[in-house]
């Protein structure tokens, strides 16, 4: 099945692929059944980094890069003169498993451009994941885009073999998608979310009763958003994620910098590099939602619509809400604790625990690994008291914060986010 | 001065405890392994491995902390540097002398440390998972070798064993010359002793690879460059995630 011409096509498809940023393989665990090959790491596994520093975890492909749509934001689409080509389902799914029984990958990640119809693409996806689950036994992860416009019966059944669905929204306001992808609409977009949510809550409450029942993308779903295509505010985008996280309970929302791919389209902003500064300080707003409980108007707000550049999100909240420090870490409760800049959610697990035994002081906070540098000016620990954000004022704080050596080398920062975390193994 | 000398598995480490605490004596220093510097000394104690004195001791940590700290004193034994063992000492002694369970008493710098080095060694586990790379072999096997900083292997088979149930496969530690070998039922314990690979690189001989495995090697090669955003190339994050001493052990980087 796989020989010298898929080469040619794996260079084409991958590439066409590459502008989704979504690598993660985490959310199920799956052991093996027997005779079968393949698991599900509930942490999730990167398996090697690209050059541009990203991690590469999943058989990132698309079944063809032919496609019906003219969205102007995206390298695939229609008006491109580019070499197009589709695999068929049987390569995809043998130059997976052949990939995965080498430990190049996690698993696979299908996407593909729209051919012929919404339908008819998503049915070519749903027969390479089926297969791979009934032929191939594989049980190894698997993340499948779903094509807007596709019909509730094949998004079912692909909810059953994938491990994650998702769609991507990409332009996080209806008036501006409309002018960009004239092929597409919200609604297109978001009754397929609205169709995967409820099916996760459906086999959810089944699985509850019958320990057998089927699963649904038991990773739940994710989405993608363009940053810097179009004039959003990070207000309108962090409200956006705020509202899928919590009402369509996404697991992931995925910011990808705007890079020009189509320079030609006079509809979108003539950008030399792509925002990756402002990518990750929306990647640590999106931390502060999900693992911090913060609110998204307490990270931007019609006042200060748009994210610092200079600071990342945590410190520009503390700074503009300086009568709440400093915190003492001896006592402070643990939703506070998260609040300090330079504190992470790590730290404050060890802080919560060690305190039982000693009351806390800076260098047993260093060691810990809080950011004393950040921390200093807003807390007070088991020592003399050192001079703090209300002493000094948020102003001078602010100045002496901004690190010059980061912002002059741009492109050290992006991606960190990336990385998994370092499971404990047992 | 008093110096132990034991056998370097972590039964002996959990003997030598055990005789610490017997004779009231507590090194100041361990020295693993045959070495012959144990000859220069006279007043060395060599630990001789008794498993149910190692149990005691295993029991003893448990009790007095729990099972996953012990779990942790084993992963942090794993790692093999000098300082090792008499970093054990000090921890285990401060976990079995105090009234209270100590393991997350953060600020005791003792503690710290032990945390910090079992973070390593998983952190190395981590990468054994990641950027295991098989190459296929002309009887169906599939091989792979490394040379990890620590003795990680014993961790990650679990991970494997489970993944590649329905292959044959041998990971192989080239440093310290072991590896284990999966036949679809049971995993065992192997050393080479006339070795088909490169010590260097940990490349099969080609005469040995399967038809295909140079082909799927390029296609691999291929997918590595065509997922690069070239207007986000950023090579110092790749190095720093992508450690160049593994570099020689995965194709993409051939």
């Amino acid at each position: 099945m796989i020989s010298e011409s898929s080469l040619e096509k794996l260079k084409i498809l991958a590439g066409a692929a590459k502008y989704d940023v979504s690598c993660a393989s985490s959310g199920t665990k799956r052991s093996n059944t027997s005779g079968g090959i393949g698991n599900a790491a509930a942490w999730g596994i990167c398996h090697s980094f690209a050059e541009d520093g990203r991690c590469i975890s999943l058989l990132k492909i698309m079944l063809s890069n032919y496609c019906i749509f003219d969205c102007a934001y995206c390298y695939n689409r229609k008006s491109n003169d580019i070499q197009r080509t589709s695999f068929t389902p049987d390569e995809i799914a043998d130059l997976t498993i052949e990939f995965y029984r080498r430990n190049y990958i996690e698993g696979l990640f299908l996407s593909s451009g729209v051919l012929v119809s919404p339908d008819h693409t998503m049915e070519r996806m749903v027969s390479v994941v089926k297969k791979l689950r009934t032929e191939h036994r594989y049980n190894g992860y698997i993340h499948m885009k779903t094509i807007p416009g596709a019909s509730q019966q094949l998004v079912s059944e692909a909810g059953r073999w994938a491990d994650r669905l998702s769609v991507n929204i990409e332009i996080p306001s209806e008036g501006n998608l409309k002018v960009l992808a004239p092929d597409k609409d919200y609604k297109s977009i978001l009754e397929p979310m609205k169709m995967i949510s409820s099916g996760i809550t459906e086999a959810k409450e089944e699985r509850k009763k019958y320990r057998n029942a089927p699963q649904f993308s038991p990773s739940g779903q994710s989405t993608q958003l363009i940053i810097g295509a179009t004039n959003d505010t990070d207000n309108t985008i962090l409200k956006l994620s705020a509202a899928l996280y919590t009402r369509r309970d996404l697991k992931r929302v995925y910011y990808s910098g705007y890079i020009p791919v189509n320079t030609y389209d006079n509809r979108l902003p003539a950008l030399i590099t792509p925002p990756l500064r402002r990518e990750h300080r929306l990647y640590q707003a999106d931390w502060l939602l999900r693992f911090y409980g913060f609110r998204n108007n307490e990270i931007v707000n019609d006042e200060n619509p748009n994210l610092d550049l200079e600071l990342d999100p945590k410190v520009t909240w503390a700074l503009r809400n300086p009568h709440l420090f400093p915190v003492d870490v001896n006592t402070a409760d643990p939703l506070m604790l998260l609040r300090i800049p330079g504190v992470g959610t790590k730290s404050v697990q060890l802080i919560l625990m060690a305190r039982k035994h000693n009351r806390l002081n800076s260098s047993h906070l260093k060691k810990m690994g809080v950011v004393m540098k950040r921390a200093q000016y807003f807390i007070t620990c088991n020592e003399l008291r050192s001079r703090n954000v209300q002493d000094l004022k948020p102003e001078i704080v602010r100045q002496l914060l901004i690190d010059k050596k980061q912002i002059s080398s741009d492109s050290a920062i992006q991606l960190k986010m990336f990385y998994p975390t370092i499971p404990v193994l047992r | 001065m008093n110096i132990y000398s034991f056998d370097n598995t972590f039964e002996g480490f959990l003997t030598l405890v055990f005789e610490c605490y017997n004779s009231k004596q507590f090194p100041d220093e361990i020295l693993s392994g045959e070495g012959s510097q144990t000859v220069l000394f006279g007043s060395d104690t060599l630990v001789v491995t008794d498993e149910t004195k190692a149990e005691r001791v295993w029991n003893g940590i448990v009790k007095k902390s729990s099972e996953d700290n012990a779990h942790r004193i084993y992963r942090v034994f794993l790692s093999e540097t000098q300082e090792t063992p008499m970093l054990l000492i000090k921890y285990v002694r401060l976990i079995i002398d105090s009234e209270k369970n100590e393991e997350t008493n953060f600020s005791v710098p003792i503690v710290v440390e032990f945390n910090k080095l079992h973070q390593k060694v998983c952190r190395e586990a981590q990468r054994i998972h990641m950027f295991t790379r098989f190459q296929k072999t002309i009887e169906g096997s599939y091989y792979a070798s490394y040379a990890p900083m620590y003795n990680v292997l014993p961790l990650c088979i679990p991970h494997f064993r489970d993944r590649f149930a329905d292959q044959n496969w041998i990971i192989y530690d080239l440093r310290r010359n072991y590896g284990f070998l999966y036949d679809l039922k049971t995993v065992t314990r192997i050393v080479f002793d006339d070795m088909q690979v490169n010590p260097q690189s940990g490349q099969l001989h080609p005469s040995i690879l399967a038809e295909d495995e140079k082909l799927f090697q390029r296609l691999w090669k291929q997918y590595f460059k065509s997922i690069c955003i070239e207007e986000r190339r950023n090579e110092k994050v790749h190095r720093q995630y992508l450690p160049q001493r593994f570099w020689k052990y995965l194709p993409e980087k051939w």
